[in-house]
């Protein structure tokens, strides 16, 4: 490894020279850390003892390396900074691998350090020893192993900025320990000049105005939202909702989206996609006017793709150029940074000959208004005070419940079907609330992000919506949410199954459901008790706002058991292989059936 | 999605010439399923910091351009161009082809190997080794004529290609 930032001679006489582990702080320290999320191993020894003998960064630690990731993952998304993991060589840096690639999926920006074996062993299968930057390449956006002293420095700074240029993701950097015992000269940030390859922050002109000119021309548009938006940050949030003002067109959003554009207006039209909403899908799939912005066509998003809104003028803004073009083709390309191509959106709207299209973007509404009436998420719960709680039931009284405590509420998930009613029934009005892993799809990321936002967020109301397969996948982190009190609120929602996969094999594989039972489960409520925590159990609907109002109340880490009917299925749903206007309704709407095709099977 | 016909193309990049790098870009093509017809790879800066590396990969123009835009992303990548759309260009690959023959196919190899202008670098009384240069379809109608003469074994270099004209990777 030789940056060439980090191999100009070096001007001896200025040049401080501390142990690496040392220089190693310093650089942090200046790259703005307050925070690493991470696990001791002989390898980082070095490392925990500098980090020992200082005091401007915090060292959280976690109970497993894979929870140090998805935490400094949820701590990224949800303050904007770049996350920061510490970890040993060998199984260290292997449990990290599904976090890096989690966060690689979902653009977030992290810098992952990890112990290695002194160079003079490396490649001799010493103890501990990995290949780790050979494992983490494809999950990372870029990884070093330092082998100079006087590349340490440089290495660190340019990991933060490569973490944060264009599309952000994971850095990682592999210390072997003669680096971080040894002596190593300090550089200054100002001193590098990182390599952050060829990024176009400021959009094409008259990619703009042609963009803007369609959307004129559009008298049934859509803006569909994405991750992008909220990399970009605020000003990208805040534009997006001016230009929807000023436009009064539709806004979907991304399950990456949520909170870009408010949740609760009614220009919102909620997610789109696989379990998106009626009017979402019949409006990607109808519209004329398509305006990517942010987003990336994801497969769960498009559905089958020469069926994906088969008659739109299809615009797509995105900081990485890659993914123009990738998966569907589009109209009108625009690389930069979607906040950038926001303003100047607004900019152009406002120069370009008054919108003429009014009386039809009125009847598009009114379709659109007709597709909402339809109510896609109601479902039927009984009322009887013993009534067995739906899923469904237990999230929304969730929302509204937190809602009304009023406090500023992170939402954390883990994956599968409470994932998808969390992201149908939470509406999140401010950006960085709604932690998940989309990308990926990756069961235990939800506890460990909730243990990132609340370390990030001490005052805030940190939920980790769960189901209880998930959350069985990190629930050691109850042990750091006790270490440091985090107030974290677990709700599980219990229904004995791995839901989604119960769901898929009800619907593709004839009701056989092999190996989806969640058996043997623990008691919850022990199991919380057992970690230093309130544990509570809900499994009539008499119990439930009860439950959930007790654990929104107490001051102090709650992990709800919150029991719920075992056959529920998420709808609406749009099987794969099948197009948005062929999506499958709940028991409580109008049967539409469509039929899973092989290829749709294999789309999974 | 109209489905173009699937072409070859040659691209050519410049890389920093550091550990792993090689491999990232390896790792690109495999792991998005891409195809490597073949590849090179040498220094070439004065300083032997930066590597070029030609790389025949197959695909519809989206493929290429997608394969280009994600090669653009490679952190120590600096340049990147798609040769074969990017006007004309000349690539080149040397083989070494062994024939074991006597009598008439021996004599008819030498002649043919003077054809191609194909120089023979080692000669035993039973073997030929001959060193061909040209382009990747010269090459391939050479080793056919060998075959029934006693091709024996062949090794390739793979293309080494730059544009023509005046034009340079760096301004291209
Ligand atoms: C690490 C990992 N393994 C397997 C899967 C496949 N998978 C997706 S959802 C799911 C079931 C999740 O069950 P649970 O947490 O109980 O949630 P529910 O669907 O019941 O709400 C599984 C196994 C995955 N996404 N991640
Ligand atoms: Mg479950």
């Amino acid at each position: 490894m030789t940056p060439k930032t980090a191999s100009a001679p070096m001007a001896a006489q200025t040049t401080t020279t501390l142990p690496g582990a040392e220089v190693l702080m310093r650089a942090l320290v200046e790259q703005g850390v307050e925070v690493i999320f991470g696990y001791p191993g002989g390898a980082v020894l070095p490392i925990y003892d500098a980090l020992f003998r200082q005091n401007h960064i915090r060292h959280i630690l976690v109970r497993h390396e894979q929870a140090a990731v998805h935490a400094a993952e949820a701590y990224a998304r949800s303050t904007g900074k770049v996350g920061v993991v510490l970890v040993t060589s060998g199984p260290g840096a292997t449990n990290a691998v599904t976090g890096l690639l989690d966060a690689l999926m979902d653009s977030i920006p992290l810098v992952c350090l990890s112990g290695q074996v002194p160079t003079a062993l490396i490649g001799n299968d010493a103890f501990q020893e990995a290949d780790t930057t050979g494992i983490t390449r494809p999950v990372t956006k870029y990884n070093y192993l330092v082998r100079r002293p006087e590349d340490l420095a440089a290495t660190v700074h340019e990991a933060f900025a490569i973490a944060q240029a264009g599309r952000p993701g994971p850095v990682l950097i592999d210390l072997p320990k003669n680096i971080t015992v040894g002596n190593a000269p300090y550089k200054g940030a100002d001193e590098v000049k990182p390599r952050v390859g060829k990024v176009q922050v400021e959009p094409d002109r008259d990619a703009i105005v042609r963009a803007v000119a369609a959307m004129k021309n559009g008298r049934r548009p859509l803006f569909y939202t994405g991750g992008g938006i909220i990399n970009s940050g605020s000003e990208a949030c805040e534009g997006l909702r001016k230009l929807a003002k000023l436009t009064g067109f539709p806004v979907t959003s991304t399950l990456m989206g949520f909170g870009a554009f408010p949740g609760t207006d009614k220009q919102f039209l909620g997610m789109l996609g696989m379990h998106g909403t009626y009017e979402a899908n019949l409006a990607t799939h109808g519209c004329d006017v398509l305006i990517a912005l942010g987003s990336r066509f994801d497969d769960r998003v498009t559905g089958r793709l020469d069926a994906f809104s088969p008659d739109s003028f299809k615009i797509h803004a995105d900081i990485d150029p890659s993914q123009i073009n990738k998966i569907i083709p589009v109209d009108q390309p625009i690389v930069g940074d979607v906040g950038r191509t926001i303003a100047l959106m607004i900019e152009e709207w406002e120069k370009q000959p008054a919108y003429e299209h009014k009386a039809e973007l009125t009847a598009w509404w009114e379709q659109i208004e007709a597709w909402r009436a339809l109510d896609c998420l109601r479902f039927n719960q009984d009322q009887a005070p013993d009534a067995i709680i739906k899923p469904q039931q237990a999230i929304q009284r969730i929302y509204e419940l937190a809602q009304q405590t009023g406090r500023d509420t992170f939402v954390s998930t883990e994956v599968g079907q409470h994932q998808m009613w969390a992201a149908q029934f939470f509406k999140f009005d401010k950006p960085n609330r709604w932690l998940t892993s989309g990308g990926l799809g990756t069961m235990g990321y939800g506890l460990p992000a909730a243990v990132g936002a609340q370390i990030a967020h001490p005052d805030a109301l940190v939920l980790d919506v769960a189901g209880e397969a998930s959350t069985l996948m990190n629930i050691q982190e109850l042990g750091t949410i006790a270490q440091y009190r985090l107030p974290v609120k677990l709700f599980i929602i219990n229904n004995h199954y791995m839901g989604m996969v119960r769901q898929w094999q009800e619907l593709l594989h004839g009701s056989r459901y092999s190996e989806s039972y969640s058996d043997a489960l623990p008691d919850f409520v022990k199991l919380a008790e057992s970690f230093h925590a309130k544990g509570l159990r809900a499994t009539r609907m008499d119990q439930l706002d009860d439950v959930i109002r007790e654990a929104l109340a107490h001051d102090g880490p709650v992990v709800v058991d919150l029991c719920v009917a075992e056959g529920e299925n998420c709808f609406p749903m749009i099987p794969s292989g099948a197009a948005h206007n062929e999506m499958i309704l709940g028991p409580e709407q109008e049967e539409r059936g469509a039929k899973v095709t092989r290829e749709g099977m294999m789309l999974v | 999605m109209q489905q173009e016909a699937p072409g070859s193309a040659v691209i050519s990049l410049l890389v920093d010439n550091e550990s792993g790098a090689l491999g990232r870009i390896i790792g690109l093509f495999s792991g998005r399923g891409y195809n490597i017809r073949s590849l090179t790879v040498a220094p070439v800066d004065e300083h032997g910091l930066v590597s070029r590396v030609n790389i025949v990969t197959t695909g519809t123009l989206s493929d290429i351009r997608q394969i280009k835009a994600q090669i653009e992303r490679l952190v120590p990548v600096s340049r990147v161009v798609d040769l074969s759309s990017e006007g004309p260009h000349v690539a080149r690959e040397m083989a070494l082809i062994k024939v074991v023959s006597s009598g008439e196919p021996r004599t008819e190899a030498l002649r043919i190997a003077e054809a191609f202008r194909a120089r023979a670098v080692d000669t035993t009384a039973s073997s030929f080794v001959f060193e061909l240069t040209g382009s990747s379809d010269k090459l391939d109608s050479f080793i056919e004529l060998m075959r029934p003469l006693g091709l024996a074994e062949v090794s390739r270099t793979g293309i080494a290609a730059i544009c023509r004209g005046p034009q340079t990777i760096q301004n291209n």
